[in-house]
């Protein structure tokens, strides 16, 4: 309750963010100078070509995230926001070892994991959990719901009794809403809201401490939206959960995250406490971001139109990846990449602009 | 009279099992240059309503009743080379997804020219130089080559600002968009829907907006239409529905939107969710959610239950809620009272 009051008070999320900042406790995930290129020239065959009479091997990259460095407290929701192509959901799936960083490192705990063997990693999957974007492709139309529940709870806990994992799977299905008895249901005869609760349930029947969600409600209707947000933060304070929440809905944001990283083109160009992202944007992608929700209050607001499109990350611009769209960008933006530098109240940018003053 | 009228507009889809009723006793009008926003969430009709009014829907829905007036025109029933005429050329439409809308093996050019000399007899010249005036009216950066050039090689935002090129292209009167800017990122959404606002102010263009987005809504259109079930259940000036909603599923929905809680507390959520339009509650299909429907005696209302509720009015804004009905019937005693 304190944090949501003294969300609304710039002061007091100034003083709760200093608190964090000396808080000594070590995060519970660290991303460090993380890295991931996806190929496009296929493979080794295809990389070939001629030119100039000489067989030469050339590759072309997707840069999915370049360089990023995040902490994840031990409790919070942190929240990544940006649009399409930013590489948000690249960092979920890379942070849960789904897919291998291209150079980095990823610490859980204070274990690096991101060069673990399948088997060396089984217990960190247990202790982190995915939810996805679509519960109606994410649960297996075959299985029952009972199945789909009691598949991770035998893969982790073998040594179980039937009867045990039976009484956790009732547990899980009470606590999310879903009425126990619907065990013999296929995923099928659920409304979207109901599958995205049984996703929830099964990403918390191993007791995890760390949640992933990838855009958990993008795909749900606004009645049923709020149905899943109040089901994640409720289980959240029971069960002192870490979320890593990945959307491009900065509505929720404001609402649900405790601090928030905004991404652009791979790279993260704010990140700071919520309240403190909302009342005082500093990164000018951020402002032009915050300007685009479409308010009920408002009749007819003022959006910072942005120059341009997002570029594609096959070819990034050098620079700030930002500068090509950038009202504020000079000869140093499109030079030098900006580092995440520390402002005040417990939030970073990285910005030029920012750094010299400017803006 | 207005420019369109609908009136108690009745689809049905003919499947194995009945009738499905897609939409019942539908009413609204839009005049010249007005703007009017269809809210609901996914399966509460308002894309059936939208295609329905250029008879867009495909079997085995049929329109099963009611009347579309456009300009003194009955279209419900209309044969399809009469529509023609009607449609894209006085009312187009706008989809959603713009990857799907524009055809991958014509270019640009070719797909405006087609449109227009369907409708036009002109040469390709003339053609051409129509569309490339468009193409500059909706801000498109070198629209020379953007004529020549196909769908796949334009972004997203700019596939969606051709569609909105092609939708002008010969001066309609209405613009039906559905959800026009939901497969868009935030940013590209808020400059898609400035351009979409600013030209039919300056052409005088009746716009349909259909979206599940409240922000949207309130953003751009002067009145709305909330839907639930097949059914409109409160209409009336934008402003005052979205300040005022009278509706108790319109102020759930209004409620359950994040930017109306403190950050971090519960948010205001409707229990359930939308019923199956082939298995609909009896009385307001909206009951088993609404949390009104008990009466001052803490007994469920026996006409929540039985009886479909019909409009009421109150103040500018039609609701189709008993408990409203109810209210309204208390002020107006009590005023009549006060005037004795």
């Amino acid at each position: 309750m304190t944090a949501a009051v003294s969300q609304h008070d710039p002061k007091a999320s100034a003083a709760l963010a200093g608190h964090r900042e000396n808080d000594t406790a070590a995060p519970l995930m660290e991303i460090r100078n993380l890295y991931k290129r996806f190929s496009l020239s296929g493979d080794f065959l295809e990389q070939l070509k001629f030119k100039g009479g000489k067989l030469v091997r050339e590759q072309e990259h997707v840069h999915a995230i370049n360089g990023i460095d995040i902490d994840i407290r031990r409790g919070e929701a942190l929240c990544v926001v940006g649009e399409s192509g930013c590489g948000k959901s690249t960092v979920a799936r890379t942070v849960m070892g789904l897919l291998s960083p291209s150079q980095g490192e990823i610490h859980y705990d204070g274990q690096r994991v991101d060069h673990l063997s399948a088997k060396e990693l089984l217990p960190y999957r247990r202790r982190m959990q995915m939810i996805f974007q679509n519960p109606y492709a994410s649960l297996n139309p075959r299985m029952t719901i009972q199945q789909t529940l009691e598949e991770p709870i035998r893969l982790h806990h073998p040594d179980w009794s039937k009867e045990r994992v039976r009484d956790q799977v009732r547990d899980v299905m009470d606590s999310v809403g879903i009425d126990p008895d619907w065990g013999s249901r296929f995923g099928h005869e659920f409304s979207g809201g109901q599958r995205q609760r049984i996703a929830i349930a099964r990403a918390l029947a191993v007791d995890p401490e760390f949640i992933v969600a990838d855009e958990p409600i993008s795909a749900l209707d606004v009645s049923i939206q709020a149905q899943v947000l109040n089901l994640m933060m409720e289980a959240q304070q029971k069960r002192n959960l870490t979320y890593l929440f990945i959307t491009h809905d900065l509505a929720v944001v404001e609402h649900f995250g405790t601090r928030v990283a905004v991404m652009y083109l791979g790279m993260v160009c704010e990140i700071a406490p919520t309240g403190t992202l909302f009342a005082k944007p500093r990164h000018p992608y951020t402002q032009a971001l915050l300007s685009a929700i479409p308010r009920l209050e408002d009749d007819r607001p003022q959006h910072i139109r942005l120059q341009g499109e997002v570029p594609t990350p096959v070819n990034l611009p050098s620079g700030c990846v930002f500068h090509g769209r950038c009202p504020h960008a000079n000869e140093r933006c499109r030079q030098e990449v900006p580092a995440l530098i520390d402002v005040e109240d417990g939030a970073r940018v990285a910005c030029h602009g920012v750094e010299e003053g400017r803006l | 009279m207005a420019l369109l009228e609908v009136n108690n507009l009745d689809v049905r889809f003919a499947l194995r099992g009945g009738d499905v009723r897609a939409l019942r006793d539908v009413c609204f009008s839009l005049d010249r240059g007005e703007r009017l926003g269809i809210v609901g969430e996914s399966g509460a009709g308002k894309s059936v309503a939208a295609f329905s009014l250029l008879n867009l829907i495909a079997k085995p829905g049929y329109i099963a009743g009611g009347s579309i007036t456009f300009d003194g025109e009955e279209l419900s029933g209309m044969k399809d080379r009469g529509l023609r005429r009607i449609r894209g050329n006085r009312i187009s439409m706008i989809f959603q997804d713009p990857m799907m809308t524009l055809n991958p093996v014509l270019s640009i050019g070719e797909q405006m020219v087609e449109c227009l000399k369907a409708h036009r007899r002109i040469s390709t010249r003339e053609a051409r130089a129509i569309s490339l005036h468009k193409l500059n009216q909706v801000q498109i950066p070198s629209p020379e080559t953007r004529l020549d050039q196909y769908p796949h090689e334009l972004s997203g935002g700019m596939r969606q600002r051709v569609i909105i090129a092609i939708a002008l292209l010969l001066d309609p009167d209405i613009i039906i968009a559905d959800e026009p800017t939901t497969a868009l990122d935030v940013t590209i959404q808020a400059e898609i829907m400035d351009l979409l606002l600013e030209l039919c102010e300056k052409h005088n263009v009746g716009l349909v907006l259909i979206t599940h987005d409240l922000g949207v809504v309130s953003q751009v259109t002067q009145r709305m239409l909330v839907m639930y079930a097949g059914r409109v259940i409160e209409q009336g000036p934008t402003r005052e529905i979205i300040n005022d909603p009278q509706h108790p599923y319109t102020q759930g929905l209004i409620n359950a939107l994040p930017q109306m809680a403190t950050p971090g507390s519960r948010l205001n959520q409707i229990p359930g969710s939308m019923p199956s339009l082939s298995n609909l509650p009896s009385g307001c299909a909206f009951h088993p959610r609404c949390g009104f429907v008990n009466d001052a005696n803490g007994e469920p209302r026996k006409a929540c239950l039985d009886k479909v509720p019909g409009f009421v009015d109150s103040g500018n804004c039609r609701v189709a809620c008993h408990m409203v009905a109810e209210l309204v019937n208390q002020q107006q005693r009590d005023s009549r009272e006060e005037i004795l």
